[in-house]
């Protein structure tokens, strides 16, 4: 045994059990469509950005367990996946809440009080943009521009485009999703 | 989105020749004659936030249980003038109604619709005289727009290609299959002096002819629907509202460079865009104008869409071909242009959405009538003046928000206060900021300069995707710095030195400021970093990120000053500089300030004077903004 098999042994051991507890399936059931996914992609490697989006459009984040799986599928190193995971803002690796919260932070959003709105829904969710709320309800993450700059300040609430906010009202804009 | 013409029963026959596409046209016509009484009701993202939706469903359920009427309804892209939302213009008149709800729909109906009458209330009033008006075309708003890109939106259902057919759609594409060659297309983009649309002002002939000549296997082409400017919003409205034009020109352009294969680089944020582009390819597929041998000219290409991933720096070719190929989106030195070796190291062709839908307007138009509007003179030189007209996003502290597309050379002053009624609320205009990140701002002095590729950068700023963003006398010039650094170290990708720590070194600079603790010196140490980060960063993101700060501190210096020297945010927005106190002569005692109030610092007793607790208080301007009474002093 040469000097880097005899590390790469090492290292497999040190790791297969960590490797196997990480690579179980968040939900087993879906993991027929992830690979029906890598199957509609055609298990191509530079469809890789548009798989990992579908693969996070089954579970709203990149599990774990599911990036070891199509890195063994596609054979694409996992440290690869992570920082292709990583570089895109559109990628999450930790679980989301129930309802997403995108709150633009756009130019036009910006001269308008989308500063304000944002502190005031920190205050009312006391959750920093980024995060999730304790009870799994609310996730909320700021991003760049919506688009609609028409109806400045806006954000989305899964879905739904909510426009014209303001620090006094967004509260009550959120009660509907409690 | 759906029509009135039942899309899911959409049977389109592929067409094999330049006469099939005619008698495709002469059939649409046919059955839904160019005058036919016609409702168009946008529904694009920002009039759905005004449930635009729900008035074309009543509009599609009222029309369904009254076939007397013959009138047909659409779901079109957006009409441009957001702020008066949700927008629904009735043709052939043009009869224009603004907010309108769906409970209004039935009164439209039975007026407009069956006795030709017009519902006043729901008409545009014009806030300079006072009086309501009728026609689309007369709406101040309108008037001096030229809406060759845009135009389509208003009459065309994006989910219907033969919506498009029917206004002429893929004639251009026609008549460059029929009878030209490929190089007298690129002929033709390079005389009328087409430059890119989405910022660098690029001849778009030149690369083309450049393209052809490379050498490579194949040849690409692609389309950066990656509209990642905050504040500019007009390729997506373009690709939801008419998403053919876009593709007409594709194809028109990968027959001029020789191509067979496209993209669309779509950004992840524009879900309708994503979803208008998708059927229309479909749709385009199965009529036999995208494929193998389309319309029985011999010449084949295929476009794929292609979703990004969330990152402003792919809107950099490089960076957005990285992307393409399922890389990070970095970008790499332009050595070798990407015209040259680009997506998979072949000769790629990118332009931007806004460039393409041009591009069959150029053919059907002529070099003549696109030359004839805009500024200088491309005879000789593509690069001696800006053709043509220009999408912008008319957004901020500005009284009628929305997309305009007026012809080049038009001045700020036209766009700001002819088109878009000045600034609201009787506040002062200070500055308006164009070219997103990369752009500046220019302040009321340069109100009448003409708005071109060339005067914009003369004056420190850019073009851009066509970002507006008017700041009033309450919008802090630093802050507004601090903004666009954060978003660009943000969005920098860190490959290169210069614009990752360069960036990082401004930003704490401008923090410091913001937050009362500038020192003398910082703004000359500001412009050498700037400098710097300008001069050696790899690629345009870094290369113009300095834009903001240096055109706020040419412009703007005093707010700086007053910052640093002062201890003072004359605009009274950076947190750390104000201060909030009760005018006791003022107050009420109303307590409306103290129930606003998220930190319950605010005392006082019913009808007596307040205060404000300053230890407690977190300068979230709840009070200042709801106090009736002007006793809230910042």
């Amino acid at each position: 045994m040469n000097r880097v098999d005899s590390i790469r042994k090492l290292k497999e051991t040190l790791f297969a059990e960590r490797a196997a507890e990480a690579g179980r399936p968040v939900d087993p059931t879906l993991r027929g469509k992830v690979a029906e996914i890598l199957d509609k992609h055609r298990r191509r490697a530079s469809q890789i950005i548009a798989i990992l989006q579908d693969v996070q459009g089954l579970f709203k984040y990149l599990p774990e367990s599911e990036l070891r799986f199509v890195s063994r599928e596609l054979d694409i190193p996992l440290t690869r996946l992570y920082s292709i995971a990583t570089f895109y803002k559109a990628f999450r690796l930790k679980p989301r809440g129930r309802h997403e919260i995108a709150l633009c932070m756009g130019t036009a959003c910006h001269v308008r009080g989308a500063v304000r709105v944002m502190d005031a829904i920190i205050r009312e969710l006391k959750v920093q943009p980024g995060g999730t709320t304790g009870d799994m309800r609310f996730s909320f993450e700021t991003v760049r521009c919506l688009g609609c700059c028409g109806q400045a300040p806006v954000m989305t609430v899964d879905e739904e485009l909510v426009s014209r906010l303001d620090h006094l009202s967004v509260g009550k804009a959120l009660e509907k999703y409690r | 989105m759906a029509s009135g013409w039942e899309v899911t029963a959409l049977k389109l026959k592929k067409l094999r020749s330049f006469s099939s596409l005619d008698r495709f046209k002469r059939e649409i016509l046919a059955e839904h004659p160019a005058g036919a009484p016609t409702v168009a009701v946008c529904t694009d993202t920002g009039c759905r936030a005004c449930n635009s939706v729900n008035v074309f469903e009543a509009f599609r359920e009222a029309l369904a249980k009254a076939p007397e009427i013959r009138a047909i309804v659409k779901a079109t892209g957006c009409h441009g003038f957001c702020e008066k939302g949700a927008l629904v213009l009735i043709h052939p008149q043009e009869i224009l109604y603004t907010q309108v709800q769906p409970s209004d729909v039935p009164e439209i109906i039975e007026k407009t619709l069956k006795k030709g009458e017009v519902v006043e209330r729901l008409l545009y009033l014009d806030p300079a005289t006072g009086k309501r008006i009728k026609l689309e075309s007369e709406v101040p708003y309108y008037k001096p727009q030229l809406r060759t890109i845009l135009g389509g939106n208003r009459m065309i259902d994006p989910s219907d290609i033969r919506d498009y057919v029917a206004f002429d759609g893929y004639q251009a594409l026609r008549r460059v299959l029929e009878g030209m060659k490929p190089g007298s297309v690129v002929d033709t983009i390079t005389r009328a002096g087409l430059r890119g649309r989405g910022g660098g002002g690029f001849p778009t002939g030149v690369k083309w002819k450049t393209a052809r000549r490379a050498k490579g296997r194949k040849r690409f082409i692609i389309c950066n629907a990656d509209e990642g400017d905050p504040g500019a919003f007009m390729d997506r409205s373009v690709c939801e509202g008419n998403p053919h034009s876009v593709i007409e020109g594709m194809i028109i352009g990968a027959y001029a460079v020789g191509s067979h294969d496209g993209y669309i680089y779509v950004r992840n944020e524009y879900p309708l865009a994503l979803e208008a582009l998708t059927t229309a390819l479909e749709q385009a597929r199965e009529c036999g104008l995208l494929g193998e041998n389309i319309l029985g000219s011999g010449f084949s290409f295929d476009v794929t869409i292609s979703r990004g991933g969330g990152a402003f720096v792919c809107g950099e070719s490089t960076a957005l071909m990285a992307s393409l190929e399922g890389k990070p989106g970095e970008p790499r030195a332009k050595y070798v242009h990407t015209v040259e070796r680009g997506l998979f190291e072949e000769p790629t062709v990118l332009n931007n959405v806004e460039t393409w839908a041009n591009v069959p307007k150029i053919i059907l138009g002529g070099v003549d009538w696109f030359t004839s509007i805009g500024t200088g003179d491309v005879s000789a030189d593509p690069w001696g003046g800006s053709k043509g007209t220009k999408i912008f996003s008319l957004v901020g502290k500005v009284r009628n928000t929305g997309l305009v597309e007026v012809p080049m050379g038009m001045t700020l002053r036209e766009i700001i206060f002819d088109i878009g009624g000045g600034v609201p609320k009787g506040k002062r205009f200070k500055a308006v900021q164009t070219g997103g990140p990369s752009g500046g701002c220019l302040p009321e002095s340069l109100l009448d300069l003409p708005v071109d590729f060339d005067r914009l950068s003369a004056a420190g700023s850019m073009m851009g995707s066509g970002g507006m963003i008017v700041m009033d006398e309450d919008t802090c010039m630093v802050d507004v710095a601090r903004y666009f650094i954060d978003f660009l170290k943000e969005e920098s990708c860190g490959k290169c030195l210069p614009c990752r720590e360069g960036l990082r070194a401004m930003l704490e600079i401008l923090n410091r400021v913001t937050e009362g603790k500038g020192r003398r010196g910082d703004l000359k140490l500001l412009e050498e970093i700037a400098g710097g980060v300008a001069e050696t960063s790899l690629c345009a993101l870094g290369g113009s990120a300095p834009n903001p700060v240096l055109t706020t501190i040419r412009y703007f210096r005093d707010e700086y000053e007053a910052h640093i020297r002062d201890k003072r945010c004359p605009a009274g927005v950076c947190k750390a500089l104000l201060r909030f106190e009760v005018i006791g002569e003022n107050c009420t005692g109303c307590h409306v300030c103290a129930k606003v109030c998220p930190v319950a610092c605010i005392s006082g007793k019913a009808k007596g004077t307040h205060a404000i607790d300053e230890a407690r208080c977190i300068k979230c301007g709840a009070c200042f903004d709801a106090c009736k009474f002007e006793a809230i002093r910042r």
